[in-house]
């Protein structure tokens, strides 16, 4: 409660989470108010004001209604990634940093050895061997399954450092299993760390999406901020100054990935005195 | 022998592990294109036999098979056969009637994944990326050899540059503190949290649509034919611009703030103080700190000239700029497997180097690794 109040202070962090917490609502909710339709519903890139907001797409579609549906997706893949990298690595890194010897051995050597294989090439790789059946959440595991190396070694550190602790001994001593020692006496202490490599992980989880889908290697089954920029870019209507078709795609990109780092970095603030003044 | 000489031994180490994550790496980029619906063998072998006679495409299909070492060869590279003799009908044009002759090719014998996947790691190994499908018969290599030159000239400028100005500027924010502090770090966040390619549609669009200052695409104008002309120079920079800025402001944001928060830890350690304390110029101070903070940055320069190869793929594609980007999005758009794998096998091993060397740097920099080494630890 006292770090709430803490964050609460930070003007960073009221921004920030506003921010979020808005596009979420705004993703959540929108539907209910607005009605969403992937029909044609206009002209070939009709321009915005004219009965739509935004505009109009290649095909003829509302961009207000892609947009949502986009941001929809964006947010389902950054949560989606973001929480199995989150978890595999808050896993693998707390188990082996507290273990020690040969099993962090050997996790340690996988998670440095998934750290240099650039994630962003596995991506690609699955993504383009997966022509037919490339779905939003297929996209959002790998991500995951490709991102957990750095929350496994971020967390490690943390867990190795606070096995020597005192009060660990005397849980111990008192006959505290490990998973007792991991759940009661190591994790609260992380929770805040791993919060905030949850944070990073939901950003990074998005602009993958987004850069994925830009190369147009992304979802065949929805649409997605990086769908709708890659299909104005593969319809030339960047040359062509048609605006509408990727202004706001990139403007909420932006915010929300910037919306997550203020929050990352004013909990850093918080957390980390040094940086307050 | 090496326990004598510590830094040899941890050379030799690192470099042992480099050579296994390398391997990881082939056997991921062998891999991985086949794991999915549509697996490369097929495509190729799909499209290698459209619209030629029964003769020319089986021969071709051969060829193919050959080429992407999806058959057995003997020795001498000869495709091995099935080697019981099997009739064919031949039109004998001569005699106006079909004969029956020995086939001449009989059935190749497939390799197995297995077999396939070590002619792949030999390949590698030895330089050779296989054949671009797309662009058949040309090779990987030459396709990649030909756009790296760009991919460079690209990179290597923008980030020496970007690094430099966001580190210089990081420094200052985290030593001045107040209003310039306060008005750059939101900035410097907000840059830096801007993705590449939305800033690289940004420019296009502003700087290139809207006031037509500057080419929206290309790496050069269409008209000039690449050669060692003042005309191309002038195009090749005039063409540069936007791509430069495009990565430049946001990788200079991202450092400054790296370089901020480094700063501001270095000046609450007690030798800053201390130096203050003893009334040490303001510059020398400020040199003190910026050496002790350049470490990691340092560590993230040459991460970042590792992933250049790789990095600037979506800024290339947005720009059409000639680089291993648009080569890896028209092999992307084509199917072209031998060209993406060839492309990332590229990108991974640049990143690997880049790894090794930063680790080795480490070890001779970093007083406290270089300690442990000298003692003797590992």
């Amino acid at each position: 409660m006292k770090l709430l109040k803490n964050l609460l202070k930070s003007p960073m962090f009221v921004i920030g989470a506003s921010l979020f917490f808005g596009t979420i609502l705004v993703a959540l909710f929108a539907p209910l108010f607005y009605s969403v339709t992937l029909d044609r519903v206009g002209e070939q890139y009709a321009a915005p004001g004219t009965g739509h907001w935004l505009g109009t797409d290649n095909l003829g579609r509302d961009y207000i209604s892609l947009l949502i549906m986009g941001l929809r997706s964006s947010l389902y893949v950054g949560f989606l990634a973001g929480i199995i990298a989150t978890a595999l690595g808050t896993l693998l890194g707390i188990y082996g940093g507290f273990k020690g010897g040969w099993i962090d051995d050997i996790l340690n050597m996988l998670t440095n050895l998934f750290i240099v294989i650039p994630s962003f090439v596995v991506l690609i790789l699955i993504s383009a061997s997966f022509k037919d059946g490339r779905s939003l959440t297929l996209i959002g595991l790998i991500i995951g399954a490709t991102t957990w190396t750095w929350s496994a070694r971020a967390v490690r550190a943390q867990s190795s450092a606070l096995k020597s602790r005192d009060h660990i001994w005397l849980a111990r001593i008192n006959g505290d299993g490990t998973l007792a020692i991991l759940v009661k006496h190591i994790l609260p202490y992380l929770l805040s760390y791993v919060f905030m490599v949850f944070i990073l992980q939901i950003a990074s989880g998005i602009l993958s999406e987004a850069a994925i889908s830009m190369i147009g290697l992304g979802p065949l089954d929805t649409q997605s901020l990086g769908v709708i920029l890659n299909d104005a870019k593969s319809n030339g209507a960047l040359g062509d100054g048609v605006w509408w078709a990727f202004i706001p795609s990139t403007v909420l990109i932006t915010m929300i990935v910037f919306a997550l780092y203020l929050i990352n970095t004013s909990m850093e603030g918080v957390f980390n005195p040094r940086l307050r003044k | 022998m090496l326990k004598q000489h510590p830094t040899a031994r941890f050379i030799l180490q690192r470099a042992g592990w480099y050579l296994l994550t390398f391997l990881v790496a082939v056997t991921i980029n062998f891999f991985l294109p086949r794991l999915g619906t549509s697996n490369p063998v097929d495509i190729i072998l799909a499209k290698s036999t459209g619209g030629l006679s029964a003769q020319a495409a089986r021969e071709k299909e051969e060829s193919y098979l050959k080429e992407f070492g999806l058959v057995k060869l003997d020795g001498h590279g000869n495709i091995l056969r099935d080697t019981t003799i099997r009739m064919a009908k031949v039109w004998d044009a001569s005699k106006q009637v079909s004969v029956s002759k020995p086939d001449t090719l009989i059935k190749p014998i497939k390799a197995s994944s297995l077999d396939q996947f070590f002619t792949y790691v030999k390949m590698s190994l030895s330089g050779d990326l296989g054949t671009s499908f797309q662009k058949y018969p040309k090779k990987v290599l030459d396709v990649i050899v030909q756009a790296v030159p760009w991919t460079i000239a690209l990179q290597l400028p923008t980030i020496v540059f970007g690094w430099i100005v966001g580190n210089v500027l990081g420094a200052l924010a985290a030593y001045r503190r107040g209003l310039f502090d306060r008005v750059f770090f939101p900035v410097a966040l907000l840059v830096s949290s801007i993705p590449f390619f939305v800033f690289g549609m940004l420019l296009v669009y502003y700087f290139a649509v809207v006031l037509g200052w500057f080419p929206a695409m290309g790496g050069y104008a269409d008209e000039i034919i690449p050669s060692f002309s003042f005309e191309l120079f002038g195009s090749v920079a005039y063409h540069y611009v936007l791509p430069f800025f495009s990565i430049f402001l946001i990788l200079a944001g991202g450092q400054a703030i790296g370089m901020r928060s480094m700063g501001i830890y270095e000046l609450g350690t007690d030798y800053i103080k201390y130096a203050k304390w003893l009334g040490i110029k303001e510059s020398r101070v400020l040199i003190y700190l910026f050496r002790n903070a350049m470490l990691p940055q340092l560590t993230g320069l040459a991460l970042s000239l590792g992933t250049m190869i790789g990095g600037a793929l979506i800024t290339e594609m947005i720009f059409s700029y000639p680089g291993l980007g648009m080569a890896m999005l028209s092999a992307i758009q084509n199917n072209d497997y031998p060209m993406i794998q060839g492309v990332t096998l590229i990108i991974t091993t640049c990143v690997l180097i880049a790894n090794f060397t930063v680790d080795i740097m480490i070890g001779f920099l970093d007083p406290r690794v270089k300690a442990g080494l000298q003692m003797g630890g590992n």
